[in-house]
């Protein structure tokens, strides 16, 4: 366990007292119980899941065993996206349970979203029996193959003695080098066979050794080229959040006076209501961020990917920049850019070993023009309206009202892009959103993940009527659970980002976007056990949502009817440049 | 301005010769096909088999493709947890074989012309019919090339390859970094 990342937020507390039936080691048992032993020894108090017909053996220890909480879910991608989310709000390795077939079919998604944006989880599958494989057994389904994509690594087990190994070589790979999913696959005679237990302190994997050293030969060279820049642009994703590097850039920008911009995936590795930080950079970034990533003559990459997101033409994007590369994965050094400068390594120990190179630079004319800019093209909505509520508006009070202090998930479209504008996130581990995949319907079940993980901070969840409606039915565990996450639903009785495109791009033919047929959410929030509230005039939302952050022992969620004609800006179109922004300035 | 890392139809591909050293486990094939297919690239050969340590296998892929999608494959490929080593031999002094078998026509009147092409491509005739040989050769893929269009005119009726493998010349292995 030596090796176990621990965030900084270390808040976790299980849901509920159990008692731990502790085990001799060596003594013969399951492999289901192996399994729930190992999970325990690997740090893991609390799994999402939901049974069937192969995870009997599994769910019968469950009953008895103690220790480890199991929240039923009410899909099984919801049982993924939130061991997502509790690994993104806690540092630590998420676990979903699905059975075989269409269980471990549904949390396909979830795998997908969690190596898109290298997120830590391990997924325990039941299998059909070993003598059944590839006979087209009931709820059989191939989901090692299925998975080999979109899986850091998967496992099927065929040995019930190899069943505390898998479990910990699935945690190592999970939580080390870049982080990504792992699943584990077990037939359900192997889940009953009887083994000898022992827990496994040390896990060996000839073929991985991520704490190779570092290359970082040209150290001397990045701070040199730091010290001459005249134009700098500190760029970070989230791989400074994953390393835990987030004191080391702050210590980068303090040192330097180099302004910040973070991707999604980075936004609280820098505190964004600092003055240098640029905000979120991109396709929906701010006009300043943009403006700077134009001008600049070096960007420091932190754990980031050049996503095309942030990029848009790739050969037209930073024009003027030589590129210093920090990040863990060789592969991602020239997948897009051939870096001047390539530090292949944890990005918070290539910033140690960085940091005493680096020499002190004061304020230049540089961070007065960011200033400049930032003064002009402030990311805006239109105020003192009395009828209309501005999707816009409602982030702004929600930050306002948590000082920034929140966590906050999110789905995919609108919402998203202007929770990450407006949510001025502070510290890492607060944002939790789908990025490289954007997976609609992931924010609920993420913050629940987070709320089960991190129960310190108010939870917050900036949804979309589209997304909402798709993982709605975890409400159910979250009412059960006495789980306090609030739901922010930015309701524009449409699929806002598509409906965006189309009148932007498709000459406004609105093509499939009108969700007027959606449900009622506050009698939906209602018969599920949870508080609904509306907001349809400006003037209340503040007041709504102070009234959400009171309630502590059952979900929340709001309604807020906000304007369906809002587009969101800035925007940089697809495969295009900053010269291409289409941004408004206030009026 | 930042180099763009993949100018497509700028480089031609080149042929290259890749040896992967892998845990021996069930999957790690579909594995390592999944990663070519899914990004494309085009597979020319693929021979497997386990090595001098029964616990560890031995690819050889030869792919072709430019400069970047070479530094790519190879990289995505270290990624993969089974992989153990992954070296491009394309440039380094190499030794290279392949097996060919070829049932060729071998009619009374050709017979022994076939024969003479075989003693001097230090082939074996391995099956002789009423009209066919089955011929055994092999060597690099130059001359497994030549051999086959010599062949030709006299009609290949079947022809199955194994796909180059490869070793390094002189004391090193792919094991050592």
């Amino acid at each position: 366990m030596a090796d176990v990342k621990r965030s900084h937020i270390e808040t976790y507390k299980p849901v509920g007292p159990k008692s731990v039936r502790p085990i001799e080691d060596g003594t013969t048992t399951s492999g289901a119980r192996a399994l729930m032993l190992e999970l325990k020894h690997q740090g893991c108090e609390v799994v999402f899941g939901l049974p069937g017909g192969v995870m009997l053996p599994a769910y019968d220890v469950l009953y008895d065993e103690g220790g480890l909480n199991h929240i039923l879910v009410g899909h099984e991608q919801g049982a993924a996206h939130m061991a997502d989310g509790f690994s993104r709000a806690t540092g630590r390795v998420g676990v979903c349970f699905a059975t075989s077939g269409p269980g471990a079919t549904n949390i396909v998604t979830g795998l997908c979203n969690a190596m898109m944006d290298s997120i830590p989880m391990v997924a325990v599958t039941g299998q059909v029996r070993t003598s059944s494989l590839g006979k087209d057994a009931f709820q059989e389904a191939d989901i090692t193959g299925i998975t080999l994509p979109v899986t850091k690594h998967n496992f099927l087990v065929t040995d019930a003695n190899a069943i505390p190994r898998t479990i910990a070589e699935a945690f190592y790979i999970a939580r080390t080098g870049r982080p990504g999913p792992v699943l584990v696959d077990i037939p359900t005679d192997i889940a009953l066979a009887r083994i000898d237990y022992h827990p496994v302190n040390d896990v060996h994997i000839r073929s991985y050794t991520p704490d190779v050293a570092m290359n970082i030969d040209s150290i001397d060279i990045a701070a040199q080229l730091i010290h001459e820049a005249q134009r700098p642009v500190i760029y970070v994703g989230g791989g400074a959040i994953s390393s835990g590097a987030w004191e080391e850039v702050r210590e980068l920008a303090r040192k330097t006076n180099i302004p910040v911009t973070t991707t999604l995936m980075g936004k609280g590795a820098f505190d964004e209501t600092h003055d240098l930080s640029l905000g979120m950079l991109g396709m929906h970034g701010t006009a300043y961020s943009n403006f700077a990533v134009r001008d600049t003559d070096l960007l420091i990459n932190i754990g980031a990917r050049f996503d095309d997101r942030v990029t848009g033409k790739v050969d037209g994007w930073a024009s003027q920049a030589k590129t210093i590369h920090i990040d863990i994965d060789p592969a991602e050094h020239g997948k897009v850019y051939i870096p001047d400068v390539s530090l292949v390594g944890d990005c918070k120990y290539v910033l140690q070993a960085l940091l005493p190179l680096v020499r002190e630079r004061d304020r230049t004319s540089w961070n007065a023009q960011v200033d400049a800019w930032k003064q002009d093209f402030p990311l805006w909505y239109p105020t003192g309206q009395d009828e209309i509520i501005y999707p816009q508006h409602v982030v702004d009070e929600l930050f306002k009202s948590t000082d920034g202090e929140a966590i906050v998930s999110t789905g995919v479209g609108q919402h998203q892009m202007w929770a990450a504008q407006f949510y001025k996130c502070r510290h890492p581990r607060t944002f939790v959103s789908s990025g490289g995949l954007g997976t609609m319907g992931f924010g609920l079940p993420a913050a629940i993940g987070a709320a089960v993980g991190v129960t310190d901070r108010p939870n917050w969840c900036v949804d979309g009527d589209g997304s909402f409606i798709m993982t709605s039915e975890e409400l159910m565990p979250a009412v059960q659970h006495k789980i306090p996450v609030k739901v922010a639903i930015l309701n524009n009785f449409c699929l806002g980002m598509v409906r965006q495109w189309q009148t932007m791009f498709w000459d406004e033919r609105l093509s499939s976007v009108d969700l007027s047929y959606q449900p009622d959410f506050v009698k939906l929030a209602e018969a599920y056990g949870a508080v609904g509230l509306r907001v349809e005039k400006p003037s209340d939302v503040r007041r709504v949502i102070d009234e959400a952050n009171d309630i502590t022992d059952r979900p929340v969620v709001v309604d807020f009817r906000v304007n369906s004609h809002e587009n969101c800006l800035p925007m940089i179109p697809a495969g295009q440049t900053v010269d291409q922004m289409i941004v408004e300035r206030p009026l | 301005m930042p180099t763009v890392a993949s100018k497509p139809g700028q480089q031609i591909g080149q042929q290259h010769t890749i040896t992967i050293l892998v845990e021996n486990r069930p999957g790690v094939l579909a594995r390592v096909a999944g990663l070519f297919a899914r990004r494309g690239y085009n597979v020319d050969s693929l021979a497997v088999s386990i090595t001098e340590d029964p616990t560890m296998s031995r690819m050889t892929v030869v792919c072709t493709g430019d400069g970047y999608i070479l530094d790519q494959i190879t990289k995505q490929l270290g990624k993969l947890i089974d992989i153990i080593r992954v070296a491009d031999y394309t440039d380094m002094p190499m030794l290279e074989r392949e097996l060919a078998l070829i049932k060729v026509n071998a009619d009374v009147t050709k017979r022994g012309e076939i024969k003479e092409l075989v003693e001097i491509f230090r082939a074996k005739i391995i099956d002789i019919g009423e009209t066919t040989f089955t011929i055994e050769v092999t060597g690099n893929v130059e001359k497994i090339t030549a051999f086959e269009s010599l062949l030709e005119p006299y009609g290949i009726r079947e022809m199955v390859r194994t796909g180059r493998i490869a070793l390094v010349r002189g004391a090193r292995t792919a094991a050592q970094s």
